[in-house]
């Protein structure tokens, strides 16, 4: 009958992604472990070589808004699946001081921005979902996806 | 079997006798596993069903599926053995096993429990009915799991092999039309034929700034005469385009954009002061030339240097 | 990790070696910008060929890299962007407006020594 070495192992990579990756961020240093880890996982989930690019530079945006105004908090990196549309979920969160005026800071007009503010609607360009929670006092979590082409894409 | 009256307590005494026999036959199989296994690799080996696999293989694989097929019929599930005949049915397809080899096992595993029910339960019809009442059911189940597993596999690698054609067909069309043709050293042409979406917007991109780094590049001249509809959408496409370029040491001449585009972009807002462009591609073809040469400037090493052709 | 300068004639290289922190890239700015005034180089080409990714700081800091050697009387270049990471910085938003770039050390010296601006400055 069939041989069966490896079998979980071998199916699709989901046996051996881990479920979920923390980063606490609380330095600049930080910042480059987050989106180093944020590209392996992304390798593992088989995003092309271009989006492991995108979905590094968001991170690194992200983290950087966490120690530029929280100065600590954590960046937190899975996987996810939708049917059959495998992706990779970032999520940043601090107990910073929060944004007061959450769509100001996505305000982005077509042209390329000038001043690079909090770096948002950046990251959101990036990705391909995007949420962002903020209390004035209590923090922020920003919640963003991406998914990996599937065939015939 | 206890005779009893009421209809609950009757259908108790039937759930508790089946739930007896199972208990029976599943000690029985545990009980003869080794001598009943040996008969069934023997069997399969006489009908040359295990031909391809090492005799560990054999041994592994054989005492899995017994001991899984025991489980179900001890647990009353089968989830066991669904997992089991996926991982089978990939394995199993991958490795070229054919169906013969696979259904034909299980069926002679099937014929091996059988056959000793009937070794045992030859003196007692009645037990051996209830016997095979117990065990059919689960051994059919199985079998039709299997087979089931068997055919999801095959079509779904018949689905995947068509969409890899229809993937790969994809990205030729794709090639072929945008192609980025280097007109002399250091200059580069992209004629862009077709609507941009986001996609092809960077499809495009991407395809540009790798042909920037393997011509070594310095100018571009990107062709948008082919391009319907330049909204403002398509219009920072373009500008994105333009500016990665940059980002690479490349000039971008953009020809193609018509007069009247141009204007009703500049009136939606859409900057485009910073985008050199030119009516048609035989002038930017020719400011390419002019800007590959390099110019003199104010310092004075480069004031004799002839600029290059 | 120290980034290595080294002068070539009235140019210095700096060749990035790997991933910089923000810290090691702010030093790099002001060992840059001192040694171009104590040099009185007349250019400078800054190789980021190794960097994955280029964020909103990083490219704030080769900004004011360019413009303070500027203000030293040098040029300065970068070059080595790779297609993932300049595709991923337009997709971010964030440019190298003002500052010139060429494909990599050669393209950059060229550009230095033909004084040519480089692809950052070419449009009109």
């Amino acid at each position: 009958m069939g041989a069966s070495r490896r079998c979980a192992t071998e199916q699709r990579g989901a046996a051996t992604v881990p479920d979920e990756i923390r980063v606490p961020i609380d330095s600049d240093a930080d910042i480059v472990a987050a989106r180093q880890r944020g590209r392996a996982l992304a390798a593992e989930l088989g995003f092309s070589s271009g989006d492991l690019t995108l979905i590094a530079t968001a991170i690194s945006e992200v983290a950087r808004n966490i120690v530029a105004y929280a100065k600590r908090g954590e960046i937190l990196l899975s996987p996810t699946n939708q049917g059959s549309k495998q992706g990779i979920v970032v999520v940043a969160r601090d107990e910073g001081p929060g944004i007061p005026n959450i769509a100001l800071a996505m305000r982005d007009g077509y042209s390329t921005s000038r001043g690079l503010g909090l770096g948002l609607p950046g990251a959101r360009r990036l990705m391909d979902e995007f949420d962002i929670v903020s209390q004035v006092g209590e923090g922020t979590t920003i919640v963003m996806k991406k998914w990996a082409p599937q065939h015939g894409q | 079997m206890r005779e009893k009256t009421e209809g609950l307590a009757a259908a108790q005494s039937t759930g508790e006798a089946a739930r007896g026999m199972v208990r029976e036959l599943v000690t029985h199989f545990r009980e003869k596993r080794d001598a009943l296994r040996r008969q069934w690799v023997e069997q399969m080996t006489a009908k040359g069903l295990l031909a391809g696999l090492t005799p560990q293989e054999t041994e592994t694989e054989s005492i899995v599926i017994y001991d899984t097929c025991v489980g179900c019929l001890e647990t009353g599930q089968y989830d066991g053995a669904q997992a089991y005949a996926t991982r089978m049915a990939e394995r199993g397809i991958l490795q070229g096993m054919t169906t013969d080899q696979i259904i034909g096992g299980l069926l002679t595993l099937r014929d091996v429990y059988g056959r000793s029910l009937f070794e045992r339960y030859q003196r007692e019809m009645a037990r051996l009915s209830a016997a095979l009442d117990v065990y059919e059911p689960v051994a059919n189940r199985i079998l039709s799991i299997v087979a089931m597993a068997f055919i999801e596999e095959r079509e779904k690698v018949v689905r995947e092999e068509r969409e890899k054609v229809v993937r790969l067909q994809q990205e030729v069309i794709r090639e072929l039309s945008t192609p980025v043709l280097q007109l002399r050293e250091g200059v580069l042409i992209l004629p862009i034929i077709g609507g941009i979406d986001t996609q092809r917007a960077r499809q495009l991109t991407e395809g540009l700034l790798r042909a920037i780094r393997a011509n070594r590049a310095r100018v571009v001249v990107m062709d948008i005469t082919g391009v319907p509809g330049v909204d403002s959408k398509v219009a920072n496409h373009l500008l994105q385009t333009v500016q990665a370029a940059r980002l690479m040491g490349a000039s971008v001449i953009v020809t193609g954009l018509s007069a009247e585009v141009a204007q009703t972009l500049v009136a939606i807002g859409v900057d485009l002061s910073k985008l050199n462009t030119l009516s048609d591609l035989q002038s930017g073809i020719e400011e390419a030339d002019r800007l590959v040469g390099y110019s003199v400037t104010k310092t004075s090493e480069t004031a004799a240097r002839n600029p290059r052709t | 990790m120290e980034v290595p300068i080294l002068r070539q004639g009235n140019y210095l290289i700096a060749t990035i070696q790997a991933t910089l922190s923000d810290a090691a890239l702010l030093k790099l700015r002001d060992e840059l910008v001192e040694r171009v005034g104590k040099s009185r180089a007349r250019g400078v080409v800054l190789d980021v060929t190794v960097l994955d990714v280029m964020d909103s700081f990083t490219t704030r800091t080769l900004r004011a890299i360019a413009h303070m050697t500027k203000l030293r009387g040098a040029r300065t270049i970068i070059v080595g962007i790779q297609p993932e990471v300049a595709f991923a910085m337009t997709q971010l938003g964030i440019t190298l407006e003002g500052v010139e770039t060429a494909l990599d050390l050669d393209g950059g010296l060229a550009a230095l020594r033909h004084g040519t601006k480089g692809g950052g400055d070419r449009a009109r």
